[in-house]
């Protein structure tokens, strides 16, 4: 059906492909194939109900799948293959496979009885059995790298939208993951907010994570992005390079959206 | 009191304005009535004999009556205890994807709240009547241990049983809304960082839903402290069936039941304190 992911040369680090998602009757993903290499940054755009958000959570497995095949780093997400079939992973399985994939989330899903700090190092020494000292120097290094060294004995309630949001990636990156998801990460932010958030998302890049971003932020998606894909109910209807979709779609769909957002 | 405004603007400065407040005559009328009824009721409780205060003094700190108090005490702990593990794994039970397993503990609640209490502490008692022996062993198959319902189901079994199983339908309830009260997202981020069902529970659901479940626990304590009383009926010397005992012999009711109200009020009024702290110490940062 598909080919041996093992076969290609260069093994994108995420890759989709016939992937279909329904919520009782109604189709959110209709059939998604999508490759992102190595150390690139995919954003996803699209209008709201597209699926875009859907499939970013199909990608760590928060949301399974019910058609198609999903690898990241060449291992199949959520299932093991056996005999020509798919047998469902139980949850201890598929969340050893989420550690080595971040995710930021729109309305940052901060731990809100623990501090910044003890945000950071919660999985780090819960999952990964790291000693509390290292997990507490590692940490105070990515709130530094946020600009938020000074913050860390706070609780999220008292933090701004942003500085919440930069915790949240700093939470994220102490699982060292191999790829980082953000799910419309500035959306929640109110307008002053977001630069603060999008350049710690541009460092990033900048230091070569993989990362996929469902955003609305297209002046983000034009500077950082390598690639960009539009979606619109449930299909991908345009992909390609940022400069070139956003300056001059060809399909109809895409020159809509963009003319209403622009 | 009265505090002279300033009025702002440009120009000439006005002069200083006095605002005289609102009076409110009813509400001292109110307070006096109030504080007149309040003098009269505790004349009258100092003052009329029939209350006995000396006898209250000589059996406040009597050794039945803290034997009693202390069987209280025991009954109030053990059975909150049996109240808050049971129904934690009710609520987990309830809230599971399982059906059979939300069913059965649905129909658990249901039965248990249900049925007075009352009525289940006598039934336990009178479990012998159902059950003449329990045996142990193997279904159609050898017995490997019997016994006679009466020697194994004694008061203090029978007290807790009808008191813990009733509080473990509650206490579920309790706990179950406060699962039900962290946000969705909390668990998706748990889950995203590769965190284990269990340690999800553990480390993230479980102390933030412990501030919606602590205040009603709190006041669940403190209904079982009064609870116990009920105990008296079938026969087990806790606070209320000590003081029972005592008058029946003396015919000292009144400052009897006193003592005990006055215990219940000092038990009630510590833990009260408690509450206080834990909610405090859970409140939202």
């Amino acid at each position: 059906m598909t080919p041996d992911p093992s076969a290609a040369a260069a093994e994108p680090m995420v890759k989709i492909r016939g992937l279909r998602k329904h919520y009782g009757q109604r189709e959110v993903l209709c059939g998604i194939d999508l490759d992102v290499s190595a150390g690139s940054v995919m954003c996803i755009i699209g209008p709201s109900g597209s699926g875009k958000s859907t499939l970013l959570s199909c990608i760590n497995h928060l949301e399974r799948i019910d058609a198609g095949k999903l690898w990241v780093e060449g291992e199949l997400v959520g299932y093991r293959e056996y005999n020509g079939r798919l047998y469902e992973l139980p949850e201890r399985q598929v969340a050893r496979m989420r550690q080595k994939v971040g995710m930021v989330f729109q309305q940052f899903n901060l731990f809100p009885h623990m501090t910044a700090l003890q945000n950071i190092i919660e999985a780090p020494i819960q999952v990964k059995r790291i000693p509390l000292a290292q997990a507490r120097k590692r940490a105070m290094e990515l709130l530094d790298r946020v600009g938020l060294a000074d913050k860390h004995a706070r609780f999220p309630a008292q933090l701004s939208g942003g500085e919440q949001q930069r915790v949240a990636i700093a939470r994220a990156l102490a699982m060292d993951p191999r790829l980082m998801l953000f799910d419309e990460p500035t959306s929640a932010l109110d307008p002053e907010l977001v630069g603060e958030v999008l350049a710690v998302m541009q460092d990033l890049a900048r230091s070569g994570m993989t990362m996929v971003v469902v955003t609305h932020e297209l002046a983000f998606a034009r500077e950082v992005g390598d690639a960009l894909v539009f979606m619109d109910a449930g299909v991908i209807v345009e992909r390609g390079l940022p400069r070139a979709v956003l300056s001059a779609p060809k399909e109809r769909r895409t020159q809509d959206f963009l003319s209403r957002v622009l | 009191m009265n505090a002279p405004i300033v009025a702002g603007g440009g120009g000439d400065p006005a002069p200083p304005q006095t605002v005289v407040p609102l009076r409110h005559p009813w509400t001292w009328l109110a307070s006096g009535v109030v504080v007149g009824i309040a003098g009269l009721v505790l004349f009258s409780v100092a003052t009329n004999p029939g209350f006995e205060w000396p006898v209250v003094a000589q059996y406040m700190f009597d050794e039945q009556i803290l034997i009693g108090l202390s069987r209280t005490l025991e009954l109030t702990l053990v059975a909150m205890l049996m109240g808050l593990v049971l129904g934690t794994l009710l609520a987990v039970m309830r809230l599971s994807p399982n059906p059979l397993l939300s069913t059965l503990s649905w129909l658990y609640i249901w039965f248990f709240r249900s049925v007075p209490v009352l009525v289940q502490l006598i039934f336990w008692y009178n479990f012998g009547a159902l059950y003449a022996t329990i045996s142990l062993g193997i279904p159609f198959g050898p017995t490997l241990y019997s016994a006679n319902t009466n020697a194994l189901i004694t008061p203090m079994f029978a007290a807790l049983a009808g008191l813990g199983l009733a509080q473990a339908a509650y206490t579920a309830e309790v706990i179950r809304a406060g699962i039900v009260s962290v946000p969705h997202g909390q668990t998706r981020a748990a889950r995203a960082l590769g965190m284990q069902p269990m340690t999800i529970f553990r480390r993230i659901v479980l102390p933030q839903a412990m501030r919606v479940i602590i205040p009603p626990v709190g006041n669940e304590v403190i209904s079982m402290v009064k609870s116990t009383s009920l105990v008296s009926v079938i026969a087990l010397s806790e606070l209320l069936y000590t003081a029972q005992l005592i008058y029946a012999r003396t015919y000292e009711t009144i400052p009897l039941l006193i003592v005990a109200s006055l215990w219940y009020l000092i038990i009630v009024s510590v833990l009260s304190v408690g509450q206080h702290v834990l909610e405090r110490k859970f409140r939202q940062r």
